[in-house]
C-alpha cells in the first residue's frame, strides 16, 4: 500500500513536471517570432544602410541645411520709403513688417473658421526688421491711402488696433527721393519705371529694392548699373526665390557634377486664370480723378486715359516687358544663382496672343531658347498663360536631372553612364529620387518613403515642422536690409540685375523683332 | 463575455488564431519601429490629408505643435506596444482593445467613402472597406477568440485567475 502511495505521488509529481514543462512552452512559444522579428529588422537596417552609403558615395551632398542670412537687423532703425502701393508693393511692405489691418482681420478670421491656417500666427512670428516707413508714393489715390495704412501699423494689429502716425504721402516720386529723412526706398511700380527710379533714387544716394526686372529697356539697363555703382548704394532686385533653401542645395548638387553633363535646363511658367494672366480687377471708384493718369504715363509713349491700361498694365508693352521680363526672369534668376548662366550667346522667341484677346499686345503663349556653346548647354523657356499644367523647372544631365522647385529633387537617367553599374545592380531606382531635400526637414535623407516624397513634393511636410513657414520675400527685404547695414552685397545685386535684365531682353527683341538676337560680350551689346 | 474564456480550440484552431495574433503584432511592431527610427516621421501629413465627418478633430490633433507631438508619440509607442503584446501574448486583451480602438482613429481618418480624395496615394481601390478595416475586424476576432492564455505570456501572468 504504501509503495503503491509512493508510486502514486511519484507518478503526480512526473506529471506535474510534465505540466509544468508543457506550460512553459506554451507560455514562450510566441517568442522565436521575437527573435525573427530582431534578425529581420537588424537585416533590413543594414540593407537600407548600404543602399544609401552606395547612392550617398556618388551624392555626398552634407545633410545640413544651409545658413542664408545674416541676423544683423538689430542694428540702426533704417527709414524706408515706398513708391508703388499695389498689390505688389503692399505684400512688400508686409514683408517688411506693415501689414494693412484688413489682412489681419482677413487671417484672423480665416484661422478661426480653419485651425491649419497659420498666417496670422506666422506673421506675428516675422522677424521685426527695425524699419520706419517715412514716404509713400502711389498715383492712385486709394493705393496711396491703403499703403500708409499700412506703414502706420506698427504692432500688425488688426482693424480697431492702435496704429502709429501715418507717414507722408508723396504726390510726385521725385519728392520722395529726395526726401532726407528716407534712407532707402523699394520700387514697386509698373515696369516702364522701375530703371528709372532707381536712376534718380541711386542719384539722391538712396538704397533700392526694385522690383523685377530692373529694366524696360536696353539703354536704360547701363544707366541703371552706372547710377548704382557710382552712387555706391545698396541695390537688391526683386527675386525673393534667391532666398529659398532648396536653391542652396541645387547649386551645391551641381558643384559635385551629380548631374553629369548638363546639356538642357528647362523652365516654364504654367498659368490659367485672369489673374495669373493679368487681367486685375478695375476698382469702381478709380478714374481720372484719382489716378494721376500723367505721371504713370511717365517714359512711355502717350495715350488717353484707360483704366484697363492703367490696372492691367502687363499686358501692354508700352508698359510691361511681357512674359520674359515678368515671369521668365524669375525662373532665370534661378538658374543663374544655380549655375552661374551669365548672359547668353544668342536667343530665339516664339508665341503669340492665342488666348487672352482683350486688346493686349504682350503674347500669353512664349517659347524662348537661349544658348550658351561655351557651356555646351541650351536653356529653354516655354509659358502659357492658359493652361495649369505643371511642367516644373528641370536642368537634365547626362547622368541624371534635377527638379528645383521648393523642393528639390534628383532622379538617375536610365542611360546615364556614371550610375550605370549601380542601375544594373539594381541600387539606384530610376523612378525614385536619388536624393531629395525639403527645406525646413531636420535631416536630408537619401531614402525615405514613398509616402514621405508624396508629401514633400507637394510643399505639405515642412509647414509645421519646426513650427515656422518662412515668408522669401521677407528674407530678401532682410538679406538687403542687413546689407544696407553691414555695406556689403545682397544676394540679387546690380550684376545679376544686369544679366537678368538684358537675358530678358534678349527675349524680348527676338520675340518682336522675329529674329536671333546675339549678345556681344566684347562691346557688352545686344546685335 | 464569461462563455468566451470556456472555448476550447483544436489544434488547428488554436495554431490559426496564434499565427493570426502574430503575424498583426509584427506589423504593427515593424510600422511602430520604422516611425521611431525615422528622425523625419511625423503623422502631421496623414493628420492634414484627413476627410470624411471626423475632418476637423484630426486637422486640429496636427496644428498644434505640443499636441502634434503627443500624436505622434502615442502612435509610435502605441504601435509597438501593441505589437509586442500580440506577438508575446502579453496583456492581449488590452493590447487588442487599443489595436481596435487604434485601427478605428486611421479608419475614420481615411475613410473610403464615396468621394473623398486623398493627396495620399491608394495602394489599391477600396469602397468602404479598406486593409484597416479589415486588420480592425481581425482583431475583434481575436477579441472573441482569445489564445494568448493558451499559447502567450499570459499563460502566467494570468495563471491564478485561471486556475
Amino acid at each position: 500500500m504504501e509503495n503503491n502511495k509512493e508510486n502514486n505521488t511519484n507518478q503526480k509529481s512526473s506529471e506535474s513536471k510534465k505540466i509544468k514543462r508543457r506550460d512553459v512552452i506554451k507560455g514562450l512559444a510566441t517568442i522565436p517570432v521575437l527573435g525573427a522579428f530582431v534578425y529581420g529588422w537588424y537585416k533590413k537596417q543594414n540593407f537600407d544602410r548600404l543602399l544609401k552609403q552606395a547612392i550617398q558615395e556618388d551624392i555626398n551632398l552634407d545633410a545640413v541645411n544651409p545658413v542664408i542670412n545674416k541676423n544683423i537687423s538689430k542694428g540702426n532703425q533704417i527709414r524706408i520709403g515706398i513708391i508703388g502701393c499695389g498689390s505688389r508693393g503692399r505684400s512688400l511692405l508686409r514683408a517688411a513688417g506693415f501689414v494693412h489691418p484688413e489682412i489681419i482681420d482677413n487671417w484672423k478670421e480665416e484661422a478661426l473658421k480653419n485651425k491649419a491656417d497659420k498666417r496670422y500666427h506666422d506673421y506675428l512670428e516675422q522677424e521685426d526688421l527695425n524699419l520706419v516707413v517715412n514716404g509713400v508714393c502711389d498715383v492712385f489715390d486709394i493705393n496711396a491711402e491703403k499703403g500708409q495704412e499700412a506703414a502706420s501699423n506698427l504692432n500688425r494689429e488688426g482693424s480697431g488696433g492702435k496704429m502709429g502716425a501715418k507717414p507722408r504721402r508723396y504726390g510726385i516720386y521725385k519728392e520722395l527721393l529726395a526726401a532726407n529723412n528716407i534712407d532707402a526706398v523699394i520700387i514697386a511700380s509698373p515696369d516702364h519705371w522701375h530703371g528709372t527710379m532707381t536712376i534718380e533714387a541711386a542719384k539722391s544716394g538712396k538704397h533700392v529694392y526694385s522690383e523685377k526686372p530692373m529694366t524696360w529697356t536696353v539703354p536704360e539697363t547701363y544707366k541703371v548699373v552706372k547710377a548704382v555703382k557710382e552712387n555706391n548704394i545698396v541695390f537688391q532686385l526683386g527675386h525673393q526665390n534667391r532666398q529659398n533653401e532648396s536653391y542652396f542645395k541645387a547649386k551645391e548638387a551641381i558643384k559635385k557634377n551629380i548631374l553629369g553633363k548638363i546639356n538642357l535646363i528647362e523652365v516654364t511658367t504654367n498659368r490659367n486664370s485672369p489673374n495669373g494672366a493679368w487681367v486685375y480687377n478695375i476698382p469702381e471708384e478709380a478714374g481720372p480723378g484719382n489716378i494721376d493718369w500723367k505721371q504713370f504715363i511717365g517714359p512711355a509713349p502717350y495715350h488717353d486715359f484707360s483704366l484697363k491700361r492703367f490696372f492691367r498694365w502687363r499686358c501692354w508693352w508700352d508698359y510691361s516687358t511681357g512674359l520674359s521680363g515678368d515671369l521668365f526672369t524669375h525662373e532665370y534668376d534661378a538658374m543663374n544663382q544655380i549655375l552661374g548662366l551669365g548672359i547668353p550667346d544668342s536667343a530665339v522667341s516664339s508665341g503669340g496672343i492665342y488666348y487672352f484677346k482683350d486688346g493686349r499686345t504682350v503674347p500669353d503663349v512664349l517659347q524662348m531658347a537661349f544658348e550658351y556653346p561655351d557651356r555646351n548647354f541650351s536653356l529653354v523657356y516655354s509659358a502659357s498663360l492658359a493652361s495649369n499644367k505643371k511642367r516644373g523647372r528641370v536642368i537634365m544631365g547626362h547622368d541624371a536631372y534635377m527638379e528645383v522647385g521648393e523642393d528639390l529633387k534628383i532622379y538617375v537617367d536610365t542611360g546615364s553612364t556614371k550610375y550605370k553599374k549601380k542601375l544594373d545592380e539594381g541600387i539606384i531606382d530610376p523612378s525614385l529620387p536619388m536624393y531629395s531635400f525639403t527645406p525646413g526637414m531636420k535631416q536630408v535623407d537619401a531614402i525615405t518613403s514613398p509616402t514621405e516624397q508624396y508629401f514633400a513634393g507637394r510643399g505639405l511636410l515642412y509647414t509645421y515642422r519646426g513650427g515656422k513657414r518662412v515668408n522669401t520675400t521677407h528674407l530678401h527685404i532682410k538679406d538687403w536690409i542687413d546689407c544696407i547695414r553691414d555695406g556689403t552685397q545682397p544676394s540679387c545685386n546690380i550684376d545679376m540685375g544686369f544679366e537678368e535684365a538684358m537675358t530678358a531682353h534678349m527675349g524680348t527683341i527676338a520675340y518682336r523683332e522675329n529674329r536671333k538676337v546675339f549678345w556681344d560680350s566684347d562691346k557688352q551689346e545686344i546685335v | 463575455m464569461k462563455s468566451i474564456k470556456k472555448i476550447t480550440y483544436s489544434t488547428t484552431q488554436l495554431t490559426w488564431l496564434v499565427a493570426l495574433r502574430v503575424l498583426i503584432g509584427w506589423y504593427f511592431l515593424y510600422e511602430g519601429m520604422v516611425k521611431l527610427t525615422n528622425p523625419n516621421w511625423s503623422g502631421v501629413a496623414y493628420l492634414l490629408d484627413s476627410e470624411g465627418f471626423l475632418k476637423g478633430f484630426y486637422i486640429s490633433l496636427a496644428s498644434n505643435p505640443f499636441i502634434l507631438k503627443t500624436v505622434d508619440f502615442l502612435n509610435i509607442w502605441g504601435l509597438i506596444t501593441i505589437g509586442l503584446g500580440l506577438i508575446l501574448g502579453a496583456f492581449s486583451r488590452i493590447a487588442i482593445i487599443a489595436g481596435i480602438i487604434l485601427m478605428g482613429l486611421y479608419y475614420f481618418s481615411h475613410p473610403p467613402f464615396i468621394g473623398l480624395k486623398y493627396s495620399l496615394p491608394m495602394e489599391g481601390s477600396y469602397l468602404f472597406v479598406n486593409k484597416i478595416l479589415i486588420e480592425l475586424a481581425a482583431l475583434v476576432v481575436l477579441f472573441v477568440f482569445p489564445t494568448s492564455k493558451e499559447i502567450g505570456l499570459d499563460r502566467f501572468i494570468f495563471s491564478n485567475k485561471k486556475k
